[in-house]
């Protein structure tokens, strides 16, 4: 099993390279001057130069991408011209919060997916299955940014059910003592139950819009493998010996209908990731998403870079992450290895 | 668009009417696939004439006018400026349109090549085809067109490029996956024994073979490029007001929302949803017809 962890991380190597060498090249040999960018819109040829210079702009590019590992490997990754501050640092108190937001959308959007792909396999050509398709091809069609101000002129503006869009707590409430960084969590460890209800009167909307936009692949997904193993021979025999549709569709056929479903996981957090971005604009929602936003508006680079390659190695990571529960959840897997 | 599937088909259905009479059986199956058929061309209607046959100007405002909810003097109400929505998101269909349509063309050409090239040709070709989309799926793609964009420049063509790149893997991945299948082929073979050039075997035989598959391929991303292009837009990248093009004018209505003047953001927003569920189906619709094996 380990063994089978190593092998996997190895391969992670690779990729890892080509998202450093792609977020370098976005700056470096792109057309645009990056040393004209970084002086700023008041730059003189001198200070361009300067800036050039201290910048290592001047150095060919080999010794250039060098440097950037170097700094990488530091955990620098430049200061954000807007708040002067180093961009790591904006972005590692600002991802709780993208965090929160995506694994909340995540697991929302499961609770819907699983149980309706199920149904609509175990029913096939009901009006269920029907339902499951439309639901499924509007869901992808949806812009995201649309759901969620549609979502936010019916709930708050209409029936006002729902605080205002203004981010992660209504101004009366401050935050709970950081632990995990999850107001959700933190604000239950600080057993706060009226913080943790606003907090989660905040997150629903967000996580709702971001659900419905990453709910289709999932029940897509669900729905074509369930299919493919109820009409496999061991549900057959399952059958054939009498056991209720309960057992079978929950004991056997749901365990490995379940496999590929994992797999599609990594599809749906590069949806995710990216639809976080919207969803964080239209919620002012204080993430990761939104502060690269405002920063490309700015032509700040630094953070957009940043941004792109903490999103990017995320991703590889949990893809490695659905990969090594592939293993674990399929004995198969491990053995084959 | 339906001459290249009536090409494409022509081969197994043989003849032209035959490709019709199953084109006409698969729509008749599921009527949902006409009606993506006849919504499309109403987009691409809207596109051709829109700005022509459009009630007021898209750019011209009118302050006496601003913010009035939908009438029968404007259908879908007017904007802070004034200015007459159902104009804006008529004429806006030709510049989201056409960066869906320039975007994958592009990635048609580039990613399908470089895919063909890579299972055709195998050896390093593959390797350096195969790790760039590796490379390129390593990135959360939107995150990754966002990079683009900011690097290249804030442009619409820049736009259009970084949508381009995002979709590069899906096409390269795919003309691969049928380039390799084919080519060890009979009929490659064939082409190979009476002296035809590997060039030659790509150009004739191989591509049109890939084309079909790519051309579905071409109708189910559409829909991904015309919303990655106007999310792009939305968070204000790319298109500058006062353009009319669907993603910016939700942008443009979203702060309207939350004190109720819901339909500024709304209609441009439903003309995206319609235009991408429009391409989606169509996509399918399309997939039905070239190949029956992937019929769901």
């Amino acid at each position: 099993m380990l063994a089978n962890v190593l092998r996997r991380l190895v391969t992670v190597i690779p990729t890892l390279i080509g998202v450093v060498i792609v977020t370098f090249l976005l700056t470096r040999v792109l057309p645009g001057d990056p040393a004209v960018y970084f002086a700023g819109p008041t730059a003189t040829p001198q200070s361009i130069a300067e800036v050039r210079k201290s910048l290592g702009l001047d150095k060919p590019l080999p010794e250039q991408f060098a440097r950037y590992i170097g700094e990488l490997a530091h955990g620098d990754l430049g200061n954000s011209l807007a708040t002067g501050r180093p961009v790591l640092a904006e972005l590692t108190s600002r991802l709780p919060a993208s965090a929160e937001l995506t694994l909340f959308g995540l697991v929302i959007s499961m609770l819907i997916a699983i149980p309706l792909g199920i149904l609509a396999a175990v029913k096939q050509g009901t009006w269920i299955d029907h339902t499951c398709r439309i639901v499924a091809t509007a869901g992808v069609s949806l812009p995201v940014f649309f759901t969620g101000l549609l979502l936010v002129y019916v709930f708050y503006f209409r029936l006002g059910w729902s605080p205002p869009p203004l981010g992660r707590l209504d101004v009366f409430y401050d935050a709970p003592p950081t632990v995990t960084g999850f107001y959700l969590i933190d604000s239950l460890l600080a057993g706060n139950l009226e913080l943790f209800r606003a907090s989660l009167g905040q997150l629903i909307l967000p996580g709702v819009t971001l659900a419905l936009f990453s709910l289709a692949p999932i029940a897509r997904m669900t729905r074509a493998s369930m299919l493919t193993v109820m009409a496999s021979d061991y549900i057959r025999t399952a059958r054939a010996s009498g056991l209720s549709s309960y057992t079978i569709v929950v004991t056997y056929a749901f365990r490995n209908a379940m496999l590929p479903v994992i797999t599609t996981l990594g599809m749906v957090f590069s949806f995710l990731l990216g639809a976080n971005v919207l969803v964080e604009k239209v919620f002012a929602w204080p993430g990761i998403g939104s502060f690269a936003v405002e920063a490309l508006i700015a032509s700040d680079y630094a953070p957009v870079q940043g941004f792109v390659l903490t999103m990017a190695v995320m991703y590889v990571a949990l893809n490695l992450l659905i990969d090594i529960l592939y293993g674990v959840v399929d004995p198969r897997v491990r053995l084959e290895a | 668009m339906t001459d290249i599937v009536a090409n494409a088909n022509t081969r197994p259905a043989g003849g032209a009417a035959a490709l019709f009479r199953h084109a006409r059986y698969v729509i008749g199956e599921n009527p949902i696939t006409g009606l993506s058929f006849g919504l499309f061309l109403l987009i691409v209607i809207a596109a051709m004439v829109g700005p022509w046959i459009v009630p007021y100007s898209p750019l011209a405002s009118d302050t006496s006018a601003a913010l009035k909810p939908p009438s029968i003097a404007h259908l879908f109400g007017t904007d802070q400026l004034g200015r007459d929505i159902f104009s804006r998101v008529v004429a806006a269909t030709r510049l989201d349109f056409a960066i869906a349509i320039l975007s994958v063309a592009l990635v048609f050409l580039i990613g399908g090549l470089a895919g063909v090239a890579a299972g055709f040709f195998g050896g390093w070709t593959d390797r350096i085809v195969s790790r760039i989309a590796d490379t390129i799926m390593a990135f959360p793609l939107f995150v990754l067109a966002m990079g683009i964009v900011a690097a290249l420049g804030n442009t619409v063509q820049n736009i259009i490029l970084a949508t381009a790149i995002i979709n590069f893997p899906l096409y390269a991945r795919v003309a691969r996956a049928e380039a390799n299948i084919r080519r060890e082929a009979g009929f490659v073979e064939a082409a190979r024994l009476s002296g035809n050039s590997e060039w030659r075997i790509l150009a004739f035989q191989i591509l049109p073979n890939v084309f079909p598959i790519l051309v579905v391929q071409m109708s189910l991303t559409m829909g991904y490029a015309i919303l990655n292009a106007a999310g792009l837009s939305f968070i204000g990248l790319g298109v500058r007001p006062p353009t009319p093009e669907w993603g910016i004018m939700v942008a443009e209505g979203a702060a309207n929302i939350i004190s109720g003047e819901w339909w500024i953001a709304f209609f441009p927003g439903a003309a995206l949803m319609i235009a991408v569920f429009c391409f989606n189906l169509l996509g399918d619709g399309l997939r039905d017809i070239v190949d029956p094996r992937r019929r769901t």
